[in-house]
């Protein structure tokens, strides 16, 4: 049977880790690479690199980060973050990357997904979508940008329309409970749950074991992502999977 | 020892070469058969579409040089589609011919199971081996652990015996085959973890030797 997925996200600006990440027992907090090693010997069962670098040189740079992590792990890890082109895919994945992740440049060219997954499969391309509830809507509404900008797209509708499109995976981040660490936004992710074929990663609001629990049992999620739970050691990932596994949820 | 990577332009080879590397294992990549006529292995890595793949192989003038080395009884360890290649055909993109070195065929995940329950493609995330062929060389020291799948298409065989082990998704998943020196999973052992690390190493200095 397949396990539940715990991922931890890292976020990458220039080559370096942002965020003060906690860790005592590695000589630089700041290294992607170190970091990478530490979550795997924890149990992680994906990273997630999440580039935030502006220039173009951090772009460069995060490729250099790629191949580190590929030439020194053997777990499968995402990158996202400044992929706009086929050509930004094909060099992040040769260099080792597993998948990519798109966001605002899907919503924008929707036809990338498509280009991706022509050519390597949708297996590689993961749909990264930012949601916010709207009032109007009555629904939550798609933001692209860091979720500074608000679009047109429902958000079951535009994960219908990616997965129609090839993306072999959701990420689903709820905008408001990210950062509030009370738990998932479990209706949100039923909602996408329920349309969509592929498998759809939880993101935004994780705050404890008892959260990565509720988002497994109640949404029935393939997979739960968090950052700074992680990263200031309110937990690890070794305590949530060992919470996990004691109340009957399957995990590696 | 020599392990030639076979590059037809369809592979995460750079994932592959460096796991080759953390395992003190000399290997070389090579884009024609000539490249690399001379290894004592070969790693036919894979990522993409079925036809593409075909035709790729073909291009680079693969195909004979596969089957050669296979006759010859030389191992060779696909994986991924390069698993998929060494099968009779698949269902992907159209009917399309494979190498038929393995009895079987590919086809799409049904996605839904036989009481009309809809699941999840691709098959995608960690699951647990089930070995049904522990003895063999390959398996030293793996056991029913877990290990990273991510695939849409899977091996369908009357064949047990090729049937290393396998893994449970609604179906029953062929994950590792074999027969005689030529092998296969269906999974990235360069992303499974210990276990794929250490089923690279038995191909590599178990089967492969010298």
């Amino acid at each position: 049977m397949l396990s539940k997925r715990i991922i931890p996200c890292l976020d990458v600006k220039d080559g370096r880790v942002v965020k003060g990440i906690q860790f005592v027992d590695i000589r630089d907090a700041g290294d992607p690479v170190e970091l990478a090693k530490v979550y795997d010997e924890q149990g992680a069962d994906e990273l997630v690199f999440l580039d935030i670098s502006a220039s173009h040189e951090g772009k460069k740079t995060m490729i250099d980060v790629v191949r580190s992590v590929a030439s020194e792990l053997a777990i499968p890890f995402t990158v996202g973050g400044g992929i706009r082109t086929l050509e930004d895919i094909k060099e992040t994945l040769r260099n080792g990357a597993d998948k990519v992740s798109l966001n605002s440049s899907a919503v924008q060219r929707p036809e990338l997904i498509t280009e991706g997954a022509d050519y390597f499969g949708s297996q590689c391309i993961v749909v990264a979508i930012d949601a916010r509830y709207d009032e109007e809507l009555k629904s939550w509404r798609v933001y692209t940008h860091g979720g500074r900008t608000p679009t047109d797209w429902e958000v079951t509708e535009w994960a219908q329309e990616a997965v129609r499109l090839g993306a072999g995976e959701i990420l689903l981040t709820s905008m408001n409970k990210d950062g509030e660490k009370t738990g998932f936004d479990l209706p949100l992710l039923e909602a996408v749950q329920k349309v969509v074929s592929v498998p759809v990663i939880a993101s935004g609001g994780a705050g404890s074991s008892e959260h990565f629990y509720e988002v497994f049992t109640e949404v029935d999620a393939d997979a739960a992502l968090a950052a700074s739970i992680f990263h200031y050691k309110e937990t690890s990932v070794m305590n949530v999977k060992s919470y996990l596994k004691e109340r009957g949820v399957t995990v590696r | 020892m020599m392990i030639g990577i076979i590059d037809y332009g369809m592979g995460n080879l750079f994932s592959v070469s460096k796991a080759l590397e953390r395992l003190d294992v000399p290997y070389k990549v090579g884009d024609r058969p000539e490249k690399i006529s001379e290894c004592d292995g070969y790693i036919l890595p894979g990522v993409g579409a079925f036809p593409d793949a075909m035709k790729a192989l073909g291009d680079h003038g693969f195909i004979t040089f596969i089957k050669e080395k296979v006759n010859e009884g030389v191992p060779i360890y696909g994986i991924c589609l390069g698993m998929q290649l060494l099968f009779e055909s698949s269902e992907e993109g159209g009917q399309t011919e494979g190498l038929g070195l393995f009895p079987g065929t590919i086809v799409k995940f049904p996605g839904v199971d036989e009481n009309g329950n809809s699941y999840k493609v691709p098959h995608m995330g960690w699951n647990r081996l089930n070995i049904h062929q522990p003895d063999k060389g390959l398996l030293n020291e793996v056991g029913e652990d877990f290990v990273y799948f991510v695939h849409s298409f899977v091996v369908q065989t009357d064949h047990p015996e090729i049937l290393y082990a396998t893994s449970d998704y609604h179906l029953e998943v062929p994950a590792i085959i074999g027969r005689g020196n030529l092998v296969a999973s269906q999974f990235h052992p360069e992303k499974s973890g210990e276990p794929g690390m250490r089923l690279l190493e038995n191909f590599c200095k178990v089967m492969v030797k010298q």
